[in-house]
């Protein structure tokens, strides 16, 4: 086989499968009568009557919202917090044990606490989003910046640069690569906490919208709720991709990853 | 660390004992103050004022009520609720995502026939699940077991494929040159070069598994710590609620420890292993 044809059928298996398996679950669910499994149809219809685009504003915007604003304030604490770190030996060692126990908590344990501390209201949930995300980001900007290639360090010692350039040229860039790791963990991790933030005390937002529908045993709206985060985890994580690209294009390893 | 080994090796005949243990003693010192101060300004902020006692409770009170917890019946098979869904989820996913995971890596085609569905439902949180497993298995032991399962069976399923698909090409073309057949080539050379990541997916998929038991604890009220917090919010009992949480986290640090412990042993001959068991 060619190498173009060879192209030609991974592409075409790339399309088919998928394909084939949203139509498999179409026939297979169309004669269902079991209630929870409704036919593929009716989820699609409910997709369409909700999200297309009646609670855009009531209950996807409030959900993105926190979970952006949860995230990037993880995101920046976490860079600033571990570059500090990540130079200090001694600080390192220092806050180990309490970086390491912080992590170890399961974030939705910490839940019952955000609501008594602060409430139940956007701040709580902002709260627990940003602090369940701020681990993984902290750890690989330690570990990024403890791990700079020590030449990299001599040769911007003989050339003098030091302060914020050798932060910004130097430290930054070395350690973005593993910067983005931890970065993305806490993407996947941050959808995650929006989700159980708002089953467990909200009046919007996607989460609560899923957990309602299932209350009041309205499946077919269970599901194209559930059929929406997946929707939005695949775009979050493809948009992720995108940029992580872009930022790193000058590293190799970034291309080197197959699984995208 | 290596680089210090070594010299540590090299200067080991100059550098007496006392030398090393200074150091040592040094570098357990500080984990330990950081605690203390920490632990020490919990209870400082708390008795001055500066956050409500109603919110958080003095650390001595909590810390008290933590240890008065290890000698209660009930606290123990709360735990081992827990970990019982824990185990349960993560060995599920690692009997199904380790073979299919060495399946779709090692061929071309399954590989990009299955890597736009792997791609759309590995994002899904799992939490979104959630109805769905109240709705089928109520809301016991199989729910939380089918959300922890489902929700590290992915990394389990990747790590796996990354794994597979880094074998150095030569030592496959090698293995096939002196005639390995395909079983020999598998358990000789994919395996072991897979494991390291395979070793990564199950200390991430421990990881998860946990949050989601705990999570399935706490929000449909499956029997474990998480209800035991749940229950303690709820009935105002606070210093019981942070005792737990404590807890909670305490054990999600042991079963690190445990998971990381286990991975060494494992890889002990793997040079990305060498340098931390030197």
């Amino acid at each position: 086989m060619s190498p173009r044809t060879r192209q030609l059928v991974e592409l075409a298996l790339e399309i088919a499968v998928p394909i084939g398996i949203v139509a498999v679950l179409w026939a297979w669910t169309a004669q269902s009568d079991t209630f929870y499994y409704p036919p593929l149809s009716d989820v699609f219809d409910r997709f369409a009557d909700n999200w297309l685009f009646e609670r855009v504003g009531s209950d996807v915007w409030p959900s993105l919202r926190r979970m952006f604003i949860g995230y990037f304030l993880a995101a920046a604490i976490a860079i600033v917090v571990g570059t500090a770190l990540g130079s200090s030996r001694m600080l390192r060692r220092a806050t180990a044990p309490i970086v390491e126990f912080l992590r170890s908590i399961p974030p939705p344990a910490l839940l019952p606490f955000a609501i008594v501390v602060i409430g139940v209201g956007d701040d709580m949930k902002i709260f627990i989003i940003a602090f369940v995300c701020l681990w993984p980001v902290l750890l690989n900007t330690i570990d990024g910046i403890n791990g700079i290639d020590p030449t990299l360090k001599d040769i911007a010692r003989v050339y003098g640069i030091s302060g914020r350039d050798r932060l910004l040229r130097m430290t930054l860039p070395a350690a973005s690569p593993q910067i983005f790791a931890g970065l993305r963990l806490g993407l996947s991790l941050s959808i995650i906490l929006m989700v159980i933030s708002e089953m467990v005390a909200s009046t919007n937002g996607i989460g609560f919208f899923v957990l309602q529908s299932q209350r009041s045993f309205a499946i077919p709206e269970m599901w194209s709720g559930i059929l929406l985060l997946g929707i939005l985890g695949y775009v979050l994580n493809l948009a992720f991709v995108i940029v992580e690209r872009r930022v790193l294009a000058w590293h190799r390893g970034a291309r080197a990853s197959a699984l995208g | 660390m290596a680089t210090s080994a070594g010299a540590e090796i090299s200067a080991g005949r100059r550098a007496p004992g006392w030398h090393r243990r200074v150091r040592d003693g040094s570098a357990l010192l500080a984990p330990v103050a950081a605690v203390l101060v920490v632990l020490g300004l919990w209870e400082l902020v708390v008795r001055a004022g500066v956050i409500s006692e109603t919110n958080i409770p003095p650390m001595t009170a909590t810390v008290g009520e933590l240890f008065s917890q290890l000698g209660e019946g009930d606290f123990w098979t709360a735990v081992g609720r827990t970990l019982e869904g824990w185990a349960l989820g993560l060995g599920i996913a690692m009997v199904l995502g380790i073979p299919l995971g060495m399946l779709i890596g090692s061929s071309r085609w399954l590989f990009r026939a299955f890597r736009v569905p792997i791609e759309f439902l590995r994002p899904i949180p799992s939490v979104a699940l959630i109805p769905l497993a109240v709705l089928i298995y109520g809301t016991g032991l199989e729910s939380k077991v089918f959300l922890a399962a489902f929700a590290s069976f992915w990394p389990m399923l990747i790590q796996t494929i990354y794994g597979v698909q880094d074998v150095d090409p030569v030592a496959t073309d090698t293995a096939k040159s002196f005639g390995l057949s395909r079983l020999a080539r598998v358990r000789h050379i994919t395996l072991p070069s897979a494991v390291p990541y395979i070793a990564t997916g199950v200390r991430i998929s421990s990881a998860v598994s946990l949050i989601l038991v705990v999570t399935a604890e706490l929000v449909i009220g499956a029997a474990g710590l998480g209800r035991e917090i749940n229950t303690a919010r709820s009935g105002g009992n606070l210093e019981v609620m942070y005792a737990l949480i404590l807890a909670t986290g305490l054990l999600g640090y042991v079963l690190n420890l445990v998971t990381s412990a286990a991975e060494r042993r494992v890889l002990r001959w793997h040079p990305s292993q060498r340098e931390v068991a030197a």
